[in-house]
């Protein structure tokens, strides 16, 4: 069966709407870009589409209670909120250094979850 | 009676604007260089946007705010410039001179060489949107709950509404979404997105949050805490039709209804703001309409991508240097007017004439495959094709040196459409 699907292009502020043409996972035609960035931009988002993960961990005895985390790359995007669940019971040790890794390969995506910001530990 | 400091250069507020500005400044040549925080921390916003989309021009990569934050951070750090954190600048007059106050030491008065204003921008509260109901806790601005929930580690509410659909209200509604709140929906009183086309998508669309457009929050519901909103569609004058309301329940509802420039330091000290942008009045070198105070950043206008805040931090920076070194002369005073479909342009007026001046600007509505033109007295000197046009992008366009000397009249940007098809 040859199904449509549409996606908006973020590459320029035209944001073309580009119809995607696919029959049994197979890309057979995309219409409405305007330039070949939107083509290509519609295939990825099809195929493998991917976004990169920010979010925050618990620090115990910093100057903060949380520290923002990142994955070091973009992952798939049907892990997005799962990446977010798995790091809701992680919980760092005062003082957390830049690029520290919170999580290696993060559920087995060969991506590792860092740190994007140094976080001091709390004098008293 | 406190001593007086009398430091090259002041700069108030360490967001990007601050950080770039004092290191352009130190750069240039100057010794003493105070920079002035009322946070704990440097930074400024940043550390409070943990996504990416920062820094594409200057950095040539997509960081996260505090990615973006902290490369300037570590510089500053290493760079001697005399950093004062928790300290709040009160006052400044038009003799640049300025009272601060933090717990260490006080009052602090200071005489500084230059100063530059670099003290970002504010949300746009209720009281400046008025929606009828109650005052329960739970209405909160978009900034702030980003605050709580990135900085704090709080979370403000668990079924929300967002009224306004700028990029910090997109960026919220997938936050609030992750961290395992509902979004009812997002409710914009135009009839076209206010944020960027990259946040519809992946802050709304890969949640399946839906987005209203034409439509808006009537009646906040609860005394205490929200309970719900009503929201309704507007006609074409943005007047509510009736008929079309519709309760929602939620606990909290957020404002995204935009940022305006935090100028209540500068306008005490006499400085001219334009109407337009809501911030000063600025030539080539960022320098206001008081000699010797500077400006950079999201002070004078709100930019929507922080690279650009680092470009006029740069040139406030170095215009200031320039200042307290006897360098910089006026040559002339010339106009840079808005023309077809620009609204606003940053700098409002060139008084060095004997540079390469980048230009900033925001066009009045939409526009498709147009050109985007700098004229002097008439004569392009900048033209370049556009796609597209949109009010939420800042657009720039440049004078190239050698352009301007004291003869000019007048400098015009306009967008017209292309007629050449390429
Ligand atoms: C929520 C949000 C999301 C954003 N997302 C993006 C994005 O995805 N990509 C992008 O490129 N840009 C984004 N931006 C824009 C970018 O972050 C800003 O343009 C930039 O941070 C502005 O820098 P600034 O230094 O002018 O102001 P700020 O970062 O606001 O810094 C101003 C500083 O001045 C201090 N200050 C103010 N008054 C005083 C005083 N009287 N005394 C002492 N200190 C004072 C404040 O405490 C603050 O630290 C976003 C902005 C916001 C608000
Ligand atoms: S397809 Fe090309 S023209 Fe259309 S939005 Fe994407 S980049 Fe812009």
């Amino acid at each position: 069966m040859r199904r449509k699907h549409d996606f908006i292009c973020i590459n320029c502020p035209l944001s073309c709407t580009v119809e995607l043409f696919e029959e049994n996972g197979e890309v057979q035609e995309v219409r409405g870009n305007e330039c070949a960035v939107g083509e290509k931009y519609a295939v990825t988002e099809y195929l493998d589409p991917r976004r990169r993960v920010t979010t925050t961990v618990r620090v115990r005895g910093g100057v903060l209670p949380v520290v923002p985390v990142a994955t070091s790359a973009p992952v798939p995007k049907r892990l997005v909120r799962e990446v977010v669940r798995a790091l809701a019971g992680v919980e760092l040790q005062a003082p957390v250094e830049m690029g520290q890794v919170v999580m290696p390969d993060i559920l087995g995506t060969g991506v590792d979850v860092v740190t994007t910001r140094p976080l001091p530990a709390k004098r008293d | 009676m406190t001593k007086i400091l009398r430091p090259d250069a002041v700069v108030i507020g360490a967001g990007p604007a601050g950080l770039g500005a004092a290191l352009a400044a130190r750069e240039a040549g100057l010794e003493e260089i105070f920079l002035l925080e009322r946070d704990f921390e440097l930074g400024g916003i940043l550390p409070q946007c943990i996504h990416d989309g920062f820094g594409s021009i200057v950095f040539d990569q997509v960081l996260t705010g505090p990615e973006y934050a902290q490369r300037f951070i570590d510089k500053v750090e290493r760079s001697g410039i005399e950093v004062f954190l928790d300290t709040m600048v009160l006052e400044l007059r038009s003799d640049r001179s300025l009272v601060a106050v933090n717990s260490r030491d006080g009052v602090l008065r200071m005489e500084p060489g230059a100063v530059v204003l670099a003290m970002g921008c504010r949300e746009r509260t209720r009281h400046q949107v008025l929606i009828p109901g109650y005052r329960p806790a739970g209405v909160i601005c978009a900034g702030a709950a980003q605050r709580y929930i990135n900085i704090e580690g709080l979370m403000p509410g668990r079924r929300v509404v967002i009224l306004g659909s700028g990029d910090i209200g997109l960026i919220m509604a997938r936050r609030f979404t992750l961290e395992g709140a509902e979004v009812e929906g997002v409710y914009e009183i135009m009839d076209h997105p206010g944020g960027l086309t990259r946040n519809l998508v992946q802050c709304l669309h890969d949640f399946d949050i839906p987005l209203h457009l034409s439509h808006t929050v009537t009646f906040i519901h609860g005394r205490k805490r929200v309970e719900a909103v009503t929201v309704a569609k507007v006609n074409e004058n943005r007047k509510p039709i009736p008929g079309t309301e519709r309760l929602v329940e939620c606990d909290t509802l957020v404002l995204s209804v935009g940022l305006i420039p935090e100028n209540e330091l500068s306008k005490k000290a006499g400085v001219v703001l334009h109407p337009a942008t809501g911030g000063p009045v600025v030539d080539e070198l960022m320098e206001t309409s008081v000699e010797g105070i500077f400006a950079c950043g999201n002070v004078v206008c709100v930019f929507d991508l922080v690279d650009y805040v680092t470009f006029t931090a740069e040139v406030a920076g170095r215009g200031a240097a320039e200042f307290v070194q006897g360098r910089r002369r006026w040559r002339g005073e010339v106009p840079v007017r808005p023309g077809r479909n620009v609204r606003f342009v940053v700098p409002q007026r060139l008084r060095c004439l004997d540079r390469e001046v980048e230009l900033y600007f925001r066009v009045q509505r939409p526009e498709r495959s147009v050109r985007v033109r700098v004229l002097v007295d008439g004569r392009v000197v900048h033209s370049r094709k556009a796609r597209m046009v949109r009010p939420p992008e800042m657009v720039r366009a440049s004078i190239p040196a050698g352009a301007l000397n004291e003869g000019v009249r007048e400098v015009v940007v306009e967008v017209t459409p292309d007629e050449k098809e390429a």
